[in-house]
């Protein structure tokens, strides 16, 4: 723990170091009201793709389902923020939103998690698809129409802060005795057992922990752009999560925050080229995806941790 | 008689989700894919179908023939440029790429030809019989009687032809394919010419029953045919035409009983309630591993 304190400290500056960067860049007006957009949904973007990660790359199980968690977060931050609308107000709607998640991941997880590969992907996208139907015909959630007029309480700097905290949790549970628990049945699930890990446990640990994730994404969402209807957490949304986590690279946090920012750059830029922009993502998915397979990172991590101990190898070295 | 009209909808709904069901069954027998691009070869097929009817006046029989094979085509098209230079990558590589391709066909058609949903010509004057309180129109006995046979056709072609045996084997084991001979690229190739077929068949047919086609109109079925395909055992040719004959009943029954908004929540909660009583899905075999 100690030993872990001095790295976990350097990337706390380093993160701090990229908060004020950004801050002064909007003082200089290099990031405008548009870019800003793009940083939020980028942040947005990579808390729920980070949970993902953590579900497929590293407990190795293919959930197909995230947008429903994410709907989940969305619909309670909305309704306690309509009730409340204070920062207090949106705190307390983003826990619940989190308990809720992962609550009913635990309750989907439990069955589910016993399919394998593709089932599961189908079983979890059903899952998905029955808690976006059921948001639809609730009178609560204003049906197909959803919900608009919600209280902006949520601004970059939120979005910034919960990504780095979230990344910190999610990496330092994969890097803890669970963390390694959960790879272990990614690897190899007989083998994991037979150390005496009890997979099941594992898996729906992961699958919850990602679900909780995707709904503080989802009440970051329905705070920053106020409106949210069910038709925003279809398949198509988990899918675009999905597309996120495969292209940064399957069990790659650092390739998960490259991905999301590439990509939401590339919208920023395409904006401009109106319906043709579609076509030219689709195509450059489909490139990148032939010509690297592995995704931009494999499973590259970038590790303060490694670039310290290189430089003293080094230096034993000298 | 209410159940018995139900169930002649159901069936005739239920048919298209067979014909698409088995092409995605088919492609994942063989490479193991999520093919979330076939709904899309389907709108494909309704398109070319509106397109010959249109411009070249041709009937029914002609446009479904012409789109089947049109549809064969792009299907094995797509394989090529798509799929086969990640034949050794991780498979989820694949399905992204089949989403992408399934993307590319969507906002393309839209981009070319315009979202708004375009009427379909009646090739077909639409007569309805009434017999015993039953109203059936000639449309869904063309549907499933092209539906069954086309099926048969395909049993056939699987189990009595040498490409038929060759795809069987490659499902199995491409190594060992291989290394008995058989080409494994043209296998699969042929694989893919025969499901989108049937999905260019399905295309004209919903377009015919429905007059309506749109770009997006491959999305939806295309996930319920395959929700459909995973119900029946993914891999299986009578699992597949089952899975979609029992989803499209269940649709009509659960909107016939008044619950429309809940048609598709219905789909998924028995997909997946089948799935943890059966993990292998209705016809699959549970295999145990062996450690």
């Amino acid at each position: 723990m100690k030993k872990n304190l001095k790295f976990n400290a350097i990337w706390l500056l380093i993160a701090i170091a990229g908060w004020i960067l950004i801050n002064v860049l909007e003082g200089v007006g290099i990031i405008d009201q548009f870019a800003e957009n793009t940083l939020v949904l980028i942040g947005i973007n990579i808390i729920l793709a980070t949970g993902l990660n953590l579900i497929i790359g590293f407990s190795g199980q293919f959930s197909l389902g995230h947008a429903g968690f994410m709907a989940l977060g969305a619909y309670a931050a909305a309704l306690v923020t309509q009730a409340i609308p204070t920062p207090g107000g949106f705190v307390i709607g983003m826990v619940a939103g989190m308990i809720l998640a992962g609550v009913v991941a635990l309750i989907i997880g439990m069955p589910t998690l016993r399919l394998k590969g593709d089932y599961l992907a189908i079983a979890t996208m059903g899952a998905a698809e029955i808690i976006r139907i059921i948001i639809v015909n609730l009178k609560i959630t204003n049906g197909p129409a959803g919900l608009y007029g919600l209280p902006q309480l949520a601004n970059w700097s939120l979005v910034y802060v919960l990504v780095v905290v979230t990344t910190i949790f999610t990496v330092n549970f994969i890097h803890s005795r669970n963390g390694r628990a959960v790879m272990s049945v990614r690897e190899d699930e007989i083998a994991a057992e037979s150390m005496g890990i009890n997979t099941t446990k594992f898996k729906v640990a992961a699958f919850v922990f990602g679900g909780m994730t995707a709904a503080i994404g989802g009440a970051l969402h329905a705070s920053y752009i106020q409106t949210i209807a069910p038709n925003d957490f279809g398949i198509m949304q988990s899918i675009n999560i999905l597309i996120i986590v495969v292209m940064g690279g399957i069990g790659s946090i650092t390739g998960t925050f490259a991905a999301a920012i590439l990509l939401g750059i590339l919208d920023m830029v395409m904006q401009s080229f109106g319906a043709l922009r579609m076509v030219l993502y689709s195509l450059a998915l489909i490139l990148i995806m032939i010509f690297r397979p592995k995704g931009l990172f494999g499973t590259w991590e970038f590790s303060v941790k490694r670039l310290f101990n290189r430089k003293k190898k080094a230096k034993e070295g000298a | 008689m209410q159940i018995l009209q139900q169930l002649i909808n159901g069936l005739s709904l239920g048919s298209i989700y067979a014909l698409l069901a088995l092409g995605y069954t088919m492609v994942y027998g063989i490479i193991k894919l999520i093919n979330f691009a076939h709904g899309d070869v389907y709108m494909l097929g309704a398109f070319w179908g509106y397109y010959m009817i249109n411009q070249f006046h041709v009937g029914f029989w002609t446009a479904l023939i012409v789109s089947m094979i049109f549809c064969a085509i792009v299907g094995v098209v797509i394989e090529f440029l798509a799929y086969r230079p990640l034949r050794n990558s991780p498979r989820i590589v694949v399905l992204i790429t089949a989403i992408g391709v399934s993307f590319l066909l969507e906002n393309g058609m839209s981009y070319l030809f315009s979202s708004s949903p375009r009427d379909f010509p009646q090739a077909m004057q639409m007569v309805r019989y009434h017999f015993w309180g039953i109203s059936i129109s000639n449309i869904q006995i063309l549907i499933l009687v092209t539906s069954i046979v086309l099926m048969i056709l395909l049993q056939l072609i699987i189990k009595r032809t040498r490409m038929g045996k060759a795809m069987r084997a490659v499902s199995v084991d491409p190594e060992a394919a291989k290394l008995i001979g058989i080409n494994v690229n043209h296998t699969i190739s042929f694989t893919f010419a025969l499901g989108s077929a049937l999905a260019g068949a399905a295309g004209v047919m919903i377009g015919l029953y429905y007059n309506s086609i749109d770009p997006l109109m491959g999305m939806t079925p295309g996930i319920k045919a395959f929700v459909a395909a995973v119900l029946g055992g993914i891999g299986l040719i009578p699992g597949a035409a089952l899975g979609g004959f029992v989803i499209g009943i269940v649709e009509t029954i659960v909107q016939a009983l008044g619950f429309s908004a809940f048609r598709d929540a219905a789909v998924y909660a028995i997909l997946i309630i089948i799935l943890i009583i059966r993990p292998a899905g209705i016809l699959g075999k549970v295999t145990r591993e062996k450690v």
